[in-house]
């Protein structure tokens, strides 16, 4: 990072400090969110019905377009080659051959790739997309194992990997850091990580002290491994240059930051660069820009002719970052009847020079538990690496294995239940920012999942429980996440002259169900059929920034239509005019209902949406709306969570662990569709039974190369290693959150890697503290 | 000859380096068929021959001439999902929908392999003729599919939904 960047962040810093102060202390009112959304009211439209998918049809039968499925006439398919060292530069290199192969249109490396700006890194302005920002094939300088150090184009994808393997280059190499522990252990070799312009680092009172002092205490180091998203589509782009515009296919989570950055890059006004991504084969926080794009974007000026880039499995690896590995070290201490005096979360995680933030692992610390002292830290130190970057729930997913296994061994050591513990130490604010929370259900999450999953049944001595070879028992653990909602978010509502209603938003679909369950809420806030309503998203060309993040998009879309809405009315009314039942009221007076509004209080005045706009003549009206900025999040504590319960067998003989039950009990605020939203639960914690058993981005430290970079020798968990899971919800609304709904997406992976290593020890007796817990660990 | 595909005759590639999944994929622009890593590990890329499901991207068009694919194209249209189409939307068996005509693809050629009597790795009595359509029938037989978004639960659902009760029949004859 440069000074100047490091004084922008300090700049933002700051700056988010002053906001968060006066948003602390500004009245409830004044906060979006101040005045709960009229639909947590409305208990009976489309909110909180199974609907499924209304882009299921599509999906099953394949119909759905991906990135690398828009066919351009005389597309050429580009073919990467990547280097082979971490460090150093390109001494020379040759592709004379690959020139003369067959079908060959254009090879292109930094000797003549056109001159491009740096990549704008993601998090350093409102549209800024890049999970990297080396600059892209600018130089002879080789930053990573796995940097694209040449792409060739060719009239077929065969011919453009066979060219591809006859390109040869000589490195100068240099020495390179690619080692955690040689780095981490270095005198200086580590700092505070930053994200957002903050250190991530908390400190309540005299943590260490407290911890000395302490009656009972636990003192334990967990390691997380890096992880890849591996979502099965994957990265690609099709795009094409039409005089100075670029039109990009992509497959991506932010359609407005990838224009917006990709602008920026090639020296454009963002008006000039074209992105949809109507459908993505799973994100995962993977799914952004990469250099793939780019360099895609560079060949297709240099040749003329439209490209499509797909990246092979290995390419994923090669130039999409993962999350990072972990070091983390929990201390916890506690008086005679189990209450915390001190929570000590510390650790270290690499990170490069070019990606946006160190994997935040005290994240889920933060609001976790009350203690009169609390230390929380994350070290970071610098390899060279291909990018470390965002991965479903980045800190939360890693560091709840710390911190809820650490409560698991406190639990034991006391004598007491786990859920009990947890339940003792329950914050009633939180507990560093000191704000309340804005809505908070966590012991009712852990009674009905303890009930319905026969927690009573468990016992509290390890090893007591065996059926043949196999060891049987149960663990637990919260899941946490926040509730996000980052500004930008804006979005169109059209109304046509029969009544019906298309909702444009630049939001995305990558599994999530974003069409269905917008359309659920719009048919509600419209008092409208589900039929008569439509969600265009995915193209940078409709209203609002809107990541597909840290679980905001629900959020954030769901406030853009609100607020659209509300100017809807507004507009409605002086069409309607002063021949209409509505004549003379003003927006606060009406409210939506049966396809047209309403006075709230003499729902005999009303007129439909077809009859205003008939009798105005008009086709079509709309109205766009804008999110305020969100304030609710620096004015309340505002989290979801979750009980994970798991039982487990392991094999005696063997090692094996299997899952045979998991249940995750969550307080989310109000769920809008059961069926999808059991779906996200589910698939969170599969990823989460992954963390736990069998996923690990092996990295050689001798060369900085990942070394399983294909799904044969990657582990996701399979068919075979997913049983039934059962998922409930508290189904509070959240009052504070539009729609009373936190979002869902990212919470499931959180806390279930401990509730499977804390059965595991039920099981065993064996506390395995390196993850991922292969049999190899267990026998 | 060609290959016959969902019932057309196709003409073969010239080069023979191309795979039968990007034949489907680019030349025949049938782009039900995914491709989620090329090497035969993730079961996107599952189509039938000759009903037995195989994966696309391991095999070489040219070795196909005079076969019979079909592919998620073929299985279904719009106007009448085939009905494990129809249980997969039902069930919720899938989310971003990439991997989901491997899987679809994939659970119609393992019911055949069921019903045939070809046994698994969990199948307890290898002599059985017919092989029961349990859970853990199912879930090993369609492990080598893979699904990110974590749609397992969803996608067991639908299929034993549309062939737990036909197997068990058989199973009882």
């Amino acid at each position: 990072m440069s000074i100047v960047d490091k004084g922008k962040e300090a700049v933002q810093g700051v700056a988010q400090a002053v906001m968060k102060k006066a948003a602390e202390l500004a009245p409830d009112s004044l906060m979006p969110g101040g005045r709960p959304d009229p639909l947590i009211r409305r208990q009976h439209g489309h909110i909180g019905k199974p609907v499924s998918r209304v882009d299921g049809p599509l999906k099953v039968r394949g119909a759905a377009p991906f990135a690398a499925e828009v066919a351009l006439d005389g597309m050429a398919y580009a073919a990467l080659a990547y280097s082979t060292i971490a460090k150093g530069r390109i001494a020379a290199i040759d592709t004379a051959a690959a020139e003369a192969a067959p079908g060959v249109v254009l090879v292109m490396t930094h000797r003549n790739a056109p001159r491009l700006n740096p990549p704008p890194r993601f998090l350093s302005g409102d549209k800024a997309a890049a999970g990297d920002d080396s600059p892209i094939m600018q130089d002879d300088r080789v930053r990573w194992n796995g940097e694209p150090v040449a792409l060739v184009l060719a009239e077929t994808q065969e011919q453009a990997d066979h060219a591809r393997s006859l390109i040869r280059i000589a490195y100068e190499e240099e020495p390179a850091a690619t080692s955690l522990a040689t780095v981490s252990q270095a005198a200086g070799g580590c700092e505070v990580g930053t994200f957002m312009g903050e250190p991530l680092r908390a400190v309540v009172g005299d943590a260490d002290a407290a911890l000395a002092a302490a009656a009972h205490k636990v003192e334990v180091v967990y390691r997380t491994p890096g992880h890849n998203h591996n979502a099965i589509e994957p990265h690609a782009a099709t795009l094409a240059w039409r005089g100075d515009e670029l039109f990009v296919h992509d497959a991506t989570q932010a359609v407005a930051h990838t224009a917006w950055s990709m602008a920026q890059i090639f020296g454009l006004e963002e008006s000039q660069v074209h992105v949809t991504s109507p459908f993505v084969g799973g994100g995962f926080g993977a799914k952004g820009l990469w250099q793939h794009q780019v360099l895609a974007a560079a060949a297709a000026r240099l040749a003329g002719r439209p490209v499509r880039i797909a990246l092979s499995r290995e390419g994923v690896y090669r130039i999409v970052g993962g999350r990072s590995p972990t070091e983390q070290r929990v201390a916890l201490g506690a008086d005679a009847d189990g209450r915390l005096t001190a929570i000590i979360h510390r650790g270290v995680t690499p990170k490069t020079r070019h990606s946006p933030m160190p994997e935040p692992f005290i994240l889920p610390t933060q609001s976790a538990y009350a203690s009169e002292t609390i230390a929380l830290e994350v070290q970071t130190c610098y390899l060279d690496m291909v990018a470390n970057t965002f991965m479903r729930a980045p800190g939360e997913a890693v560091g709840t294995v710390a911190l809820e296994c650490a409560m698991d061994e406190l639990a034991e050591q006391l004598g007491l239940d786990p859920i009990e513990l947890r339940i003792r130490n329950e914050p009633d604010k939180d507990p560093i920012s000191g704000r309340p929370f804005s809505s908070r259900n966590i012991v009712a999450a852990y009674r009905a999942g303890a009930e319905r999953f026969g927690w009573d049944r468990r016992s509290p001595t390890p090893r007591a429980r065996r059926e043949g070879e196999w060891l049987v028992g149960m663990g637990c653990a919260t899941a946490t996440y926040p509730y996000h909602r980052m500004p930008g978010g804006a979005a169109r509502i059209t109304l046509d002259a029969d009544g019906r209603a298309r909702v444009d938003v630049a939001a995305h679909e990558m599994g999530m169900g974003t069409a269905t369950a917008q359309a659920q809420v719009a048919a509600d806030r419209l008092g409208l059929p589900l039929e008569a309503v439509t969600v265009r998203y995915g193209d940078s060309s409709l209203p609002g920034v809107i990541l597909a993040g840290g679980s905001q998009q629900t959020a954030s879309v769901g406030l853009s239509v609100m607020m659209a809405h509300q100017e809807l009315v507004g507009e409605l009314l002086k069409l309607a005019g002063n021949d209409s039942p509505l004549a003379g009221l003003r927006a606060e007076e009406v409210e939506s209902a049966d396809a047209g509004l309403r006075k709230l209080d003499e729902p005999g005045r009303f007129e439909s949406y077809a009859s205003i706009l008939g009798r105005a003549g008009r086709s079509e009206l709309a109205a766009e709306g804008s999110a305020p900025m969100p304030l609710e999040t620096m004015h309340w504590s505002m989290h979801s969570h979750g009980a994970m319960f798991c039982e487990v067998r392991v094999n005696a003989v063997t090692g094996e662990t299997r899952v045979s039950r998991f249940l995750g009990s969550f307080d989310c605020g109000r769920i809008l569709n059961p069926k999808t939203a059991a779906s996200q639960f589910r698939g969170g914690i599969i990823m989460g039974l992954g963390l736990a058993l069998m996923e690990e981005t092996q990295f050689d430290e001798r060369k900085g190369r990942i070394m399983n970079r294909t799904l044969a020798d990657y582990h996701l968990p399979v068919h075979r290693d997913v049983p039934e899971i059962d998922v409930i919800w508290t189904d509070i609304p959240d009052p504070h959150a539009p729609m009373g709904a936190r979002g869902i997406g990212e919470i499931g992976i959180t806390g279930t890697g401990a509730a499977v290593a804390n059965a595991i020890y039920n099981a065993t007796g064996r506390r395995v503290r390196d993850f991922p817990i292969t049999l190899d660990k267990l026998l | 000859m060609g290959v016959i595909v969902n019932g057309t005759d196709v003409e073969l590639p010239d080069d023979p380096r191309v795979s039968l999944l990007d034949l489907l994929r680019e030349g025949l622009h049938l782009s039900g068929t995914k491709k989620g890593c090329d090497q035969g590990a993730c079961g996107a890329c599952t189509v039938l021959v000759d009903g037995q499901r195989i994966l696309s991207c391991l095999a070489l068009a040219v070795q196909y001439e005079g076969r019979s694919v079909t592919t998620i194209e073929g299985l279904g249209d719009e106007g009448a999902l085939h009905p494990l189409q129809q249980a997969f939307i039902e069930h919720d068996g899938f989310q971003c929908g990439y991997c989901t005509p491997g899987q679809i693809c994939s659970a119609v050629g393992m019911i055949e392999e069921l019903r045939r009597g070809v046994p698994s790795h969990v199948t307890a009595d290898l002599a059985a003729t017919a092989i029961p359509c349990s859970r853990d029938e199912l879930r090993e037989r369609m492990s080598g599919n893979l699904c990110r978004c974590g749609a397992h639960n969803g996608i067991m659902d639908a299929i034993a939904e549309t062939y737990g009760a036909e197997t068990h029949r058989e199973a009882a004859e």
